[in-house]
């Protein structure tokens, strides 16, 4: 083939993920926009290898392995592990231009061009970076002990990583400078290794979506920084495309928590001391409830609004919740279910497992489409979630969470809070909503929560 | 492709995911950020190159399985595992995903 006619089905390939892209902006056309994007792929790869001059059989063995394994974890794993598969599969892109970098460093005989030397760098850097990230990240999102699910945080931890960072600048340099020197190249993949693990153990669980959906940007521009290496514009125009949509999402997560992104990743929660106790907000206002009051309750209901959370996905409940969407519904109750954008491990966290359990998607309605009817909600079941219904967002500007948008479950007419008992969210605050007039505390399990409700709905 | 032509593509390419992603319901942004993550395997174009291309005047040979390989084949080798991993189970996984977001009807 020409390289006109490479460059051409790289230009068609690009139209095909921009396409694939635009289909995901709507459930129904969606199974075809990511059927469009896998095409693309297919049409880009092919075109590769007929181009001629290359040898076939590591690339057919490698993308054999590659698919294998690739076909292997997205088939058995559970919809409750789809953040760290996210996450695992994020990292391996990101190792993927490490590596292609360094192949092309090490195969460069004379004195490469400044673009692709820089390009080379920032490939190794940003790849790194991601894809150690993304361990830690699934590390994190799996339980593994050795990672632990708290924000690890230690004297002078800013500075550790601002050196490594400067640090890996200029070995850098010197790659840029010389391109006979390979091994610089690997020691600052080694320094950005180390920073990106240091950069997401320093972020707790909860503030998991912004991580995860911060490498999903890294793993495009990595790749696209892989795209200047090679001249190549399909993977420039693949790489910025998913950086941009990487970014969109960073910003949408780190929005629904009102804070920046550098609060995110450098400040966290835990340094703000918390202007009451927990015994001055609960102290004796905590009234609790029983499976059988809450049938009763729901009996009497004309429109319910559950909000899940994190919660809900732990106890694997989205199945004991959706019987009792059904019963309801069944009896004439207008269901809903209020999504807030950071609830649970990524974007999007909540509408996936809801979907599995066979909830229709347009019952799931965005917070700031919800708020301004919940006055007229007779019961909200808050499942599992904490931070993002509580009313000291509103009112306390002291707060950790001043400002951040919350679902206004308070304003509904009866509340029930499922939850095992009255310990802080992520946060680390109490929460004024479980000592409210309206408000009754469901103790236990929520999936056991859940299916005594439906229980004693269906004997009632 | 020189590198004002590469930096107009970048540039221009960003604009038009910053305008697509925008109208992405918050519904599928799970989907999306998988669907969008197995795009960003498209360096298995560049892991394909390393991987097959053939031993330059100044390489090292290394004998493997009969074969002489380059430090970039066997570095491009790799690649293309990792990059296939993020691939195919990046859309799988996506099509897995959308196959249950169902309408009430």
């Amino acid at each position: 083939m020409s390289p006109e006619m490479v460059n051409i089905a790289y230009l068609i390939a690009s139209v095909l993920f921009i396409f694939g892209l635009k289909g995901l902006t709507h459930p129904r056309t969606a199974v075809r926009g990511n059927f469009l994007g896998a095409l693309g792929m297919l049409l880009a790869v092919v075109v590769t290898l007929i181009q001629g001059n290359l040898s076939f059989t590591l690339i057919f063995a490698g993308i054999l392995v590659g698919s294998a394994i690739g076909v292997l974890l997205a088939t058995k794993i559970e919809m409750t592990a789809m953040p760290q598969l996210v996450a695992v599969f994020n990292g391996f892109g990101g190792a993927a231009s490490v590596l292609v970098a360094g192949a092309e460093l090490s195969n460069t005989f004379s004195e490469p061009g400044l673009q692709t030397a820089v390009a080379i760098v920032l490939s190794g850097l940003i790849g790194a970076v991601t894809f150690w990230g993304s361990m830690v990240a699934f590390g994190k999102l799996q339980g593994i002990k050795m990672v632990p699910d708290q924000p690890v945080r230690y004297p002078g931890e800013q500075i550790v990583k601002v050196l490594l960072l400067l640090g890996s600048l200029a070995l850098g340099a010197v790659v840029i400078g010389d391109y006979t020197a390979v091994s610089s190249y690997w020691w600052l993949v080694l320094a950005a290794s180390v920073l990106g693990v240091l950069l997401v153990i320093a972020i707790g669980g909860a503030d998991m979506p912004v991580v995860v959906a911060l490498l999903n940007s890294y793993s495009g521009l990595a790749a696209a920084a892989t795209g200047f290496v090679l001249s190549n514009s399909v993977l420039i125009v693949a790489g910025s495309l998913v950086g941009a949509s990487g970014l969109i999402l960073t910003n949408i997560m780190c929005k629904a928590m009102n804070r920046s992104l550098a609060n995110v990743l450098f400040g966290g929660f835990g340094a703000v001391q918390t202007t009451s106790s927990a015994d001055d907000v609960y102290g004796g206002k905590v009234k609790s409830t029983s499976p059988d009051e809450l049938a009763m309750l729901l009996d009497g209901a004309s429109r319910v609004v559950i909000v899940p959370g994190y919660g809900m996905a732990v106890a694997q409940a989205q199945h004991a919740v959706r019987d009792l969407y059904n019963i309801l519904e069944a009896n004439g109750i207008t269901v809903e279910f209020a999504i807030h954008p950071v609830a649970g491990r990524m974007p999007g966290h909540m509408n996936v497992l809801l979907a599995e359990a066979d909830i229709p998607y347009d019952k799931l309605i965005e917070m700031d489409a919800i708020n301004p009817t919940m006055q007229q909600v007779d019961i909200a079941i808050v499942l599992g979630a904490n931070d993002v219904v509580n009313p000291l967002a509103r009112t306390d500007p002291e707060s950790p969470i001043a400002g951040m948008p919350i679902i206004d479950v308070d304003k509904a007419r009866t509340v029930i809070v499922i939850k095992r008992s009255l310990s802080p969210g992520f946060a680390g605050i109490p929460n004024p909503l479980f000592a409210a007039e309206n408000a009754l505390m469901l103790f236990g399990d929520g999936k056991k929560m859940m299916q005594e409700s439906v229980t004693a709905l269906k004997e009632g | 492709m020189d590198f004002v032509s590469a930096l107009t593509v970048f540039v221009l390419a960003i604009f038009v995911g910053f305008e697509i992603i925008t109208k992405v319901p918050p519904t599928l942004h799970t989907p999306l950020m998988s669907g969008s993550n197995a795009i960003s395997g498209i360096s298995l174009v560049g892991a394909v190159l390393s991987a097959g291309g053939a031993l330059a005047a100044g390489d090292t040979a290394f004998s493997i399985l009969g074969m002489q390989l380059s430090l970039a084949n066997i570095l491009g080798f790799v690649a293309v595992v990792f990059a296939t991993l993020n691939v195919v189970g990046g859309f799988l996984v996506t099509h897995r995903m959308l196959g249950m977001f169902k309408r009430k009807d």
